[in-house]
């Protein structure tokens, strides 16, 4: 077996090597560069592919595309990308002027490195329309030998500065639960606090808290601190709640001789946000002030919590203040909604929240209801530009199933946890504010993804914490993928790892020939609000070659992009688990895995034995194995929350993370070499190894029988066994490297052989060896696992099986 | 003469002034009171006592003191005494001759009516003079009534009667006599003793000339012979009196008796009177008798009184009237219209004969005669009187014959005359009508003058409590008799209980039930209770004490649940007890039994106050509390209203500030060191902002709430603080509010979400409260509760006029509802400048048992310390909270009907959210059986509450009443400022359902009806001319006249809508004393003030004529204050107490007397401040000067002169009330 880079794993860098472990015996060598010219020092696919992605943040499931329809579809895995648009790109200087457009009123692309130029005459052929433009006058000095960046090669991807309209400061509304245990409060107390200093101090804050009620603090008062009561169990309307705070001005006549003053409006929103240095001292009181709710409960019931009206009322107070500025609305619930619109479940701690159980019996009362509150309040929320943020801690569930579309479509931050007062929280609520190289918040508002194809393709949809904009065009598709139906989508808020998930569908028809030398080519445009309150738009132009699948299909098949295609392919089955039947879903997915095994596999017919994968597509059935087995698409033993929990994240993570979720990594330690990744498989759970296994959300550290009885004998701290305790030390250092960059913080797992938390990881591993196989017990090479689910061989022999059928 | 009798059974109160009081015969009372008026009853009472007679002069002389001294003196004595004084009375005042220019003027006046009338009238105003009675008048045509009538009346009495009255009479006239009370007694014993009053009994003699003369066939025939008439006209005066008694011919023997109805009374009262005064007696030993004496005689003396005022008045009238004047002046008082004519005539005569020669010496002699027949009565006619009381009747029945009388009984005529002379305002009417009758006209010989009543005649408010005052001021009340008539409410008095509750926590509109339904119905005397449970008591008078009957709580009858009281009777020696209200036998709980001794009692009796006592209190157990849990301490809420006028006014900062103090002073219940009260504090214009003051903070929190469409409260904890503990916190809070918001433009307010605010805040803190919300504005926000001005004059005297009083929406109704079940009381200070819908916004207040206070165009200047002192009382004053009220009867009356500030949920429990120590509940009673006349009639009212300090009690108030079979002990146990309270209120609550016209012309009828069933059943035939009212209502009209052109019922044109709401509102929480002040206000000439001495000025009747250019006077109503500024005042006196040289340069916007340092001023100044203490709101000061702007405003309060929005006079209404009462009777 041969391992990848062993510790460079932790940087994220080629893990795809790694994984492939055992089977990737050979590098892509054998692939073949065809008819590329794009780059002679790419040797191979797998270099290309990760260029791109450095470059554009964009991974395509298939780097060479067939081309008509017909072959489109049998490919199997759709023709897909996955964009990340805010990539950083720290060796990317923005350019400060306005974007090249093209003319056509429908095209609009982007002038880009694809572009033909005509130096002379000063014109440019656009590469999706072929319109002819006119350079603007500020490009008159242009020659082959002065271009402009966006002309070159290397500037596939750019960023532009562009001046429109007035900067608003970015703006934190808090909106904090009272409901919490006192030294819970405490804590997220003084996160909050903490968080000020954190802030930008031109940053506009805000504070709403609830409880029973909902309070909405005025901050600049002097003497007595004010704020507006709302009551937690009745929905207003946006100008219901606009009219209460006073927001909406007075129909003032207008009076001759004074002209009306434009800044009334500031001085009117200002009472509920006002900026960080005016009222530091105030709100650090004020929230060092907050009481738990006072309301009583009583023995047997759940505190009631207002959180849906709570939200309501943070939305409508930025819809009617700051529409279309940066804004998070940030959430920090410890506990379900309890009454109102949005309640999840009623106060009568005998009725316990909704499980999936009760949801599959269609048992869950509240639950349609809430959802459909909070959706609303999305779609609000959404439309204004504006994100929300959820920071639930409990250690029951709170509601995020029904909560979720509130950071899903507004590309808030889900966060979850057992407590405020967990380093878990607290830390990832400190990354929330995390700088980068240029000291600004990675975090950037209000963007709006612009799409554009050539011809031979439309657009199917997105996947990702987006929304549509509802952008009709000549290049979307009528068979959606994901939200579908635009060319535009909005994403309220993203950060650098933020990525979507972008489905396209080949149009052209069978017989009509490929464009000469033709490529087709993607425009990416995103126009967003970057945390420095300046306008950018990042422009990413791709192009990829055609090919003809009939006779080149050895081409298209070496250019696959399997990690991304299982990324992409999970995304599918996730969002559709989100509407479907968890069984359908598999199915679904099993029967796209058994087409692309039947069209990629050499095989005999009817002889699983002589099943075979090429290299580009060995590691994708194993993928698809453990993504069958993850919390995304089983809800066995997982809450709705968690359900929703990891669904967000996979949603929106990039590619990279989005593989760790679906297959773990796992590494050993142990006396006789370096760390090295090893199989995730019960047969890597030996007694003198430590492994470290990430599955994204947690990091667990398991100790083998041995070393833990060694451990608990105390060897580590004598001198003698010194290389122990370095043995003992080295996982942990290794977890704290991945702890103190992912975001959301994962749960950090210590436990060792026999251990209650060992489940974590008996859970995760493939059950090579379990009860059933017997020849297994007692062996040294593992550790059984209690479990009837299938291992991998035998999902491998099924899958072969299948796909040699000549029945299928 | 029966009319005289009956008023003087009754209660000496009534009687007029002395010159009334002489005609009155009022023995006891008269006695007692107005000495001379009395006389005329004093000759009733003469009789009794006649050797009490020669002190009772003496008595009279000294008057008020007098009286009481001779009831003090013995029973019999009294009588003497009242006589005496009757005597002198009659001597003094009427021997001046006025008479004669009296009834000479009245004459002039009356001349139409008294024509008619006269003959009889006279007659008959002699009984009414007398005592009574009443005063009465012919309202009608004067000839034809009084000749119908009066043939009517006296045909029965006068006939038989005399002589059968007389001598059952005699029997029982002795009786009274002593008794005081049992008229007809008196009427007997007046036989023996009249002789000797005779001299004081001359007026009583006349009253049994009366009789005769009652008695129509036998006045008739002497109605015909002119002499009699007119040489009696004295006698007639009294004869009138007499009269009266001649109906109840044998009351007038008692000189009570007349207001019993007849001489049958007589036996029964006798025996009643006995009885009661009986207790008395023990009670006061001897001096009862002088108490029950007290009582007839006053209305005799009335009626005596007015005639002889009317002398003293007809000067004027003669001078319209000459002829007559004179003789009808005097009739005045007794009423008789057509004797004014008469009187004319015998004017003349009359003096002679009223003068005390005619009393002296014929009187005397003739008073022996009469008395000997029905008491005095009929000997006196035949003297002198005789000769005229026959005449009158004579008169009364033919035409020819009064002319005769007239002459012969001036005196008589006079009175009636005076009736007539009251019908100067409706002269016209009563003109008509006599001219009719030209036979007085005619017969009189003297013109028929018509005459108006001399307002002097007709029965004083003033003298009545003047009367009272002395009578009974004196000595404690002391409860342990059964139906004993409390002191008027203007009496300052002591309360001894001894088994009935004090009558400062329930007075009864009549102290002596009808046993039957059919009685009930009969006399159309409501049967009312007016009740303050928690009434504050004067600092001599010990508080309920409290009992605990341990875990098991109050011991109470099985069946109705009555708790243990005096009157249950324990048998089976002590193991059991009988429910005094519904007979069933209770078993004795072991913890509670005690043996009895010999008599029955329990041992214990003395150490419990349940059993001994008339007031307690129960410490309720758990199971009286809501939910089963003992109650939090209650909550004050202040809710200030922050919109743009109140904080320009000044008045948010004024209330802040005023708060900080005032917080200290929290009711504390009982001992507690400090209050258990908490407070919240909230403002509100159009959104409401809570303020969260907990003492840990260190700055106030403010919480807006501006979903006012769907109220709540949005704090808890913090909310509701104990004052000490969050002072800082309170401090801070209360200063920065005016400063928050001093720039407020905000213009628009809301008010139901105010109100669910606090009671939204009451319930979150599971306790009882009370809310002060201070507003200004009408809410026109946009929020529940909302309203719109709908204010519109042109409603006024339409069929939609009700709707001004109903709310606009029902909302607030609902809200209310709410409010009561949590134990939420809503007070409300107003401070409109414009309509804001009193109507409206009060209703919960109403419903919830709070108090409104309003003030319009409040200015800070002006208006602070009324507000501030009202805000103090408020805040400070005792209230019980959550609280159930029970009223239980004993089993043959109910309490059918309800009249206060209050809600019910079913039929008979009152549900009061707070329940403070002025507020008064008005109770109706049904017979829905029959009642008996040993057992009596039992009420217990049982009042569940919350105390100040949370704890929860029951407090018992328990009164025991008499029952009667004859309709007169009903008259002679009433209560006319009780009944004048529960019409009012009655009324008022009817003009919310009918158009006011009904709801007058309802009230007008039913006291008609009340009077006329008195003059029917009880009063002594007498002529229908004359007005014969009980003695113990014989103010009825004057006080009804003032409730019907009260602003409520007859608005003036610069009464606002919201004006009528409030004191709509107002007037039904209002205890006797209040409405009493209210409907007839206090007029005190401050410039007769003695400023050496302690005593108010003798106040004054509220009549323009009685106000001096040169004087300046004080009149309060309980909501202001007027300081009466003549023009020609001493300016000595001006700059003393207003500190400005001269009249023109006193200002009217003064709302306080500045402090200047002399004697005049400072004794103005404690007295208003003593009337302030009196008060339960801070009156406001308006000066006013004479012939300025603001005298109109002053003007509206002399409620016996006609009223600018069209009110009757006095006078007038007198006649008016005549008219009806003749016409029931026909």
């Amino acid at each position: 077996m041969k391992y990848g880079r062993s510790a460079s794993f932790l940087t994220g860098e080629n893990q795809g090597c790694q994984r492939y472990g055992p089977q990737t015996g050979s590098s892509p060598s054998s692939c073949i560069f065809w008819s590329l010219n794009l780059s002679d020092s790419m040797a191979t696919y797998l270099e290309f592919i990760q260029q791109n992605e450095e470059r554009d943040g964009v991974r395509f499931s298939w780097n060479v595309w067939p081309s008509s329809r017909l072959e489109a579809t049998r490919m199997v895995v759709p023709l897909a990308c996955l964009l990340t648009p805010l990539k950083e790109r720290p060796d990317l200087p923005p350019v400060q002027y306005e974007p090249v457009l093209c003319s056509r009123p429908t095209c609009k692309a982007v002038l880009n490195p694809l572009c033909q130029v005509d130096y002379r005459a000063k014109l440019w052929a656009c590469n999706f329309c072929f319109q002819r433009n006119q350079f603007p006058p500020a490009y008159a000095g242009i020659s082959e030998v002065n271009q402009p960046a966006e002309l070159m090669p290397q500037f596939s991807t750019i960023d532009y500065i562009v001046q429109r309209g007035p900067q608003t400061p970015l703006i934190f509304l808090y909106v904090v639960d009272t409901c919490l245990e006192e030294e819970d409060l405490q804590a997220l107390k003084e996160s909050l606090q903490m968080s000020l200093s954190l802030l930008h101090p031109d940053a506009l804050v805000g504070l709403i808290t609830f409880g029973r009620m909902v309070q909405v603090h005025e901050l600049s008062c002097e003497g007595i601190s004010k704020s507006y009561v709302f009551r937690g169990t009745k929905d207003l309307t946006a100008k219901q709640i606009q009219d209460m705070l006073g927001l909406t001005r007075p129909a003032v006549p207008v009076q001759q001789g004074r002209p009306l003053q434009p800044q009334e409006q500031p001085v009117i929103s200002s009472r509920f946000l006002q900026p960080i240095h005016k009222i530091d001292m105030n709100l650090t009181d004020l929230l060092g002030e907050l009481q738990r709710d006072p309301w009583p409960v009583t023995q047997g019931k759940r505190p009631l919590r207002s959180t849906g009206v709570a939200l309501s009322i943070a939305v409508g107070l930025l819809e009617g203040t700051f529409p279309n500025t940066g804004a998070r609305i940030m959430l920090f619930t410890g506990g379900p909604p309890t009454q109102g619109p949005g309640m999840v479940v009623g106060d009568e701690l005998k009725t316990p929240i909704r499980s999936w159980h009760d949801i599959e019996k269609d048992n869950a009362r509240f639950m349609k209801k809430a959802t459909k509150h909070y959706e609303t309040l999305a779609n609000r929320t959404a439309a204004n530009g504006h994100c929300i943020d959820i920071y639930a801690c409990a250690l029951d569930q709170t509601g995020l199933l029904e909560m979720k579309c509130c950071t899903n479509l507004t590309g808030g931050h889900m966060v979850m946890g057992d407590s405020f007062n967990t380093s878990l929280f607290k830390q990832t609520f400190q990354r929330v504010f995390s700088k980068d190289f240029n000291g600004e918040f990675r975090m950037a508002f209000g963007a709006s993804l612009d799409v554009k194809t050539s011809r031979e393709l439309k657009i199917g949809g997105a996947i990702g914490p987006c929304i549509s904009l509802n952008a009709k065009g000549p290049c979307v598709s009528e068979n959606e993928l994901g939200i579908g139906g635009t060319c535009q989508w909005k994403i309220c808020s993203l950060d650098p790892n933020t990525t979507l998930a972008i489905y396209f569908e080949v149009v052209n028809q069978h017989n009509a020939p490929i464009p000469q030398g033709g490529r087709g080519a993607v425009q990416f445009v995103t126009q967003y609000q970057h945390s420095s309150t300046q306008k950018r738009i990042r422009v990413t132009t791709i192009a990829r070659n055609w090919a003809d699948a009939q006779n080149q299909l050895q081409h298209i098949e070496a250019a696959f992009d399997q990690e991304a295609a299982a990324v992409l392919m999970a995304r599918l089955g996730v969002y559709r688990a989100e509407t479907e039947e968890g069984p359908d879903v598999l199915r679904w997915l099993d029967r796209q895995l058994i087409r692309l095994c039947q069209k990629f596999g050499q095989y005999n017919k009817d002889d699983p034995n002589s099943f075979r994968l090429s290299d580009s597509f060995s590691l994708y059935p194993q993928f698809m194995f453990h993504l069958r087995r993850s919390p995304f698409l089983q809800v066995f033993n997982n809450s709705p929350d968690e359900s929703s929990y990891y669904r967000h994240h996979f949603a929106r993570q990039d590619l990279t993370q989005s593989l760790i979720m679906i297959q773990p990594i796992l590494y050993s330690y142990s006396f006789y070499g370096p760390p090295e990744p090893v199989l995730l498989d019960s047969s890597s759970i030996l007694a003198d190894r430590i492994l470290l296994m990430d599955t994204f959300f947690q990091i667990v550290i398991y100790l083998g029988e041995t070393i833990a009885q060694w451990q608990k004998a105390g060897y580590q701290d004598m001198p003698e066994y010194e290389n122990f305790k370095h043995l003992l030390q080295a996982p942990l250092d290794d977890a704290q490297e991945i702890l103190q960059t992912r975001f959301p913080m994962p749960r950090y797992i210590n436990t060792e052989h026999g251990g209650s938390q060992a489940r974590f990881l008996l859970s995760k591993v493939n059950p090579s060896q379990t009860h059933n196989n017997l020849y297994a017990w007692g062996q040294e090479s593992g550790s059984p696992i209690l479990t009837d689910d299938v291992s991998l061989q035998v999902f491998m022999d099924h899958l072969k099986k299948l796909a040699v059928s000549s029945a299928a | 003469m029966t009319s005289m009798p009956g008023s003087e059974m009754r209660k000496p109160r009534g009687l007029p002034r002395s010159h009334d009081a002489c005609a009155t015969s009022g023995f006891c009372r008269v006695g007692c009171r107005g000495c001379q008026g009395l006389a005329a009853n004093a000759d009733v009472a003469e009789r009794p006592g006649g050797t009490s007679g020669g002190s009772g002069r003496p008595g009279n002389r000294k008057r008020g003191p007098a009286r009481e001294r001779s009831r003090g003196s013995s029973g019999v004595s009294d009588r003497a005494g009242a006589a005496g004084v009757r005597l002198p009375g009659y001597g003094g005042q009427q021997m001046p001759g006025v008479p004669h220019s009296q009834y000479g003027v009245y004459n002039g006046p009356v001349p139409g009516h008294q024509q008619p009338a006269p003959p009889q009238g006279y007659f008959p105003s002699l009984g009414l003079p007398s005592k009574g009675s009443p005063v009465s008048l012919n309202s009608d045509t004067s000839s034809l009534a009084p000749n119908f009538i009066g043939p009517l009346r006296t045909p029965p009495t006068s006939g038989a009667p005399p002589p059968t009255s007389g001598a059952p009479l005699p029997v029982g006239q002795p009786a009274y006599n002593q008794f005081g009370q049992g008229d007809v007694q008196n009427g007997i014993p007046a036989s023996a003793v009249q002789m000797q009053r005779p001299s004081v009994s001359q007026p009583f003699i006349p009253g049994s000339t009366p009789t005769s003369i009652s008695q129509l066939s036998s006045f008739q025939q002497y109605g015909p012979s002119p002499t009699s008439a007119q040489q009696l006209t004295n006698h007639m005066a009294r004869m009138t009196i007499g009269s009266v008694p001649t109906s109840a011919a044998p009351p007038a023997g008692l000189g009570y008796g007349p207001s019993t109805s007849v001489s049958p009374a007589s036996g029964s009262f006798t025996a009643t009177g006995s009885g009661l005064y009986t207790p008395y007696s023990s009670s006061q030993g001897p001096p009862p008798a002088s108490m029950t004496h007290g009582l007839p005689p006053t209305s005799l003396s009335q009626g005596v009184p007015l005639a002889q005022p009317a002398f003293s008045g007809l000067p004027l009238s003669m001078q319209r009237l000459p002829s007559q004047g004179p003789g009808y002046a005097p009739p005045p008082s007794s009423t008789g219209i057509g004797p004014s004519n008469y009187p004319s005539t015998t004017g003349a005569p009359r003096p002679s004969t009223m003068q005390s020669p005619p009393l002296s010496g014929q009187a005397l002699a003739g008073l022996p005669a009469s008395q000997p027949n029905h008491l005095s009565s009929p000997p006196p006619p035949q003297q002198a009187m005789s000769g005229p009381h026959p005449g009158p009747p004579m008169t009364g029945l033919q035409g020819p014959p009064p002319p005769p009388t007239h002459p012969s009984q001036p005196g008589y005529q006079i009175q009636q005359n005076g009736s007539f002379g009251q019908v100067r305002g409706s002269q016209p009417n009563y003109g008509g009508a006599y001219p009719g009758t030209p036979n007085y006209g005619s017969q009189p010989g003297p013109p028929p003058p018509p005459k108006r009543l001399d307002p002097d005649s007709i029965p004083s408010p003033i003298q009545v409590i003047e009367d009272d005052r002395n009578n009974r001021g004196s000595e404690p009340f002391v409860t342990g008799v059964r139906g004993q008539v409390p002191p008027l409410v203007t009496t300052n008095f002591l309360v001894k209980d001894q088994g009935n509750t004090s009558p400062r926590y329930i007075r009864c509109t009549s102290y002596n039930i009808p046993c039957t339904s059919d009685m009930a119905k009969q006399s159309q005397v409501p049967l009312a209770a007016v009740i303050k449970p928690l009434a504050t008591l004067p600092t001599e008078e010990t508080p309920p004490y409290l009992v605990d009957h341990g875990e098991s709580g109050p011991i109470r009858c099985n069946r109705c649940k009555a708790y243990m009281c005096p009157f249950m009777q324990f048998i089976e020696g002590g193991r059991r007890f009988q429910c005094c209200f519904c007979s069933c036998v209770t078993e004795v709980p072991p913890h509670y039994f005690q043996h009895l001794d010999h008599t029955g009692k329990r041992v214990d009796f003395y150490d419990r106050p349940e059993l001994s006592l008339g007031s307690y209190e129960f410490l309720a157990t758990v199971d009286y509390c809501k939910n089963n849990k003992f109650p939090n301490p209650p909550a004050f809420i202040f809710m200030i209203d922050v919109s743009y006028n109140a904080v320009k006014s000044g008045l948010v900062r004024l209330i802040c500030e005023e708060l900080k103090s005032l917080l200290d002073y929290l009711p504390r219940g009982g001992n507690l060191e400090e209050s258990a009260i908490r407070v919240g504090f909230v403002t509100y214009n159009k959104v409401l902002h809570f303020y969260n003051v907990k003492s840990s903070l260190a700055q106030p929190q403010m919480m807006v709430v501006s979903d006012v469409a769907d109220m709540f409260v949005p704090l808890l904890d913090g909310f509701l603080v104990n004052v000490n503990e969050s002072r800082t916190v309170i401090a801070s809070l209360l200063d920065q509010i005016p400063e928050m918001f001093a720039d407020t433009r905000e213009t628009e307010t809301v008010f139901a979400p105010v109100i669910q605010a606090g009671l939204d805040a009451l319930k979150a803190a599971e306790c009882a409260g009370k809310l002060f919300i201070f507003h200004t504005s009408l809410p026109i926000a946009e929020a529940p509760g909302k309203l719109k001005n709908r204010d519109d004059k042109k409603l006024i005297n339409t069929d939609k006029e009700k709707t001004l009083f109903q709310p606009q929406t029902n909302f607030y109704n609902n809200l209310a509802k709410d409010c009561v079940a949590q134990g939420c009381c809503v007070d409300l200070f107003l401070f409109p400048n414009q309509y804001l819908d009193v109507a409206t916004l009060g209703v919960v207040t109403y419903q919830t048992g709070g108090s409104i206070y309003k003030y319009t165009y409040f200015q800070l200047e002006t208006d602070q310390e009324r507000f501030l002192n009202d805000l103090r009382r408020d805040v400070q004053k005792e209230v019980g909270f959550d609280a159930v009220m029970r009223v239980r009867t004993s089993t043959g009356i109910r309490a059918t009907d309800f009249f206060g500030a209050f809600y019910m949920s079913n039929t008979t429990d009152v549900e009061l959210a707070g329940l403070d120590c002025d507020k008064t509940i008005t109770v109706e009673f049904k017979h829905d059986d029959k009642l008996s006349e040993d057992s009596g009639a039992l009420l217990q009212c049982a009042l569940l509450y919350t105390s100040s300090a949370g704890q929860r009690r029951l407090r018992i108030h328990n009164l025991s009443l008499n029952c009667c079979t004859q309709l007169a002990d009903l008259y002679r146990n009433c209560e006319t400022d009780t009944l004048i309270n529960y019409l009012a209120k009655y009324a008022y609550r009817g003009v919310l359902n009918n158009p006011v016209k009904t709801v007058r012309d309802a009230l007008i009828n039913q006291c008609a009806q009340i009077l006329a069933c008195y003059r029917k059943n009880c009063a002594s035939p007498s002529s229908a001319g004359q007005l014969i009212l009980p003695e113990c209502m014989k103010l009825l009209p004057v006080y009804l006249n003032c409730v019907l052109k009260s602003d409520v019922l007859q608005p003036g044109p610069e009464v606002s809508t919201d004006d009528r709401a409030y004191i709509r509102q107002l007037v039904t929480s209002m205890d006797v004393a209040e409405t009493n002040v209210f409907f007839y206000p206090r007029l005190l000439p401050l410039t007769k003030v003695d400023v050496d001495s302690d005593a108010l000025p003798a106040a004054i009747r509220n009549s323009e004529e009685r106000l001096s250019k040169g004087d300046m006077y004080l009149l309060e109503n309980g909501l202001n204050i007027f300081v009466w500024v003549g023009v020609n005042v001493q300016q000595g006196l001006i700059q003393n107490l207003f500190g400005v040289s001269s009249f023109s340069q006193i200002s009217n916007t003064m709302s306080t007397l500045p402090i200047l340092e002399n004697p005049f001023s400072k004794k103005v100044r404690s007295i208003m401040d003593m009337l302030q203490a009196q008060r339960s709101r801070y009156m406001k000061l308006i000066i006013v000067k004479q012939e300025d702007k603001f005298e109109m405003l002053f003007k509206h309060f002399l409620v016996e002169d006609k009223s600018m929005s069209g009110g009757a006079s006095y006078v007038d209404f007198l006649c008016h009330m005549h008219k009806e009462i003749r016409q029931l009777l026909s």
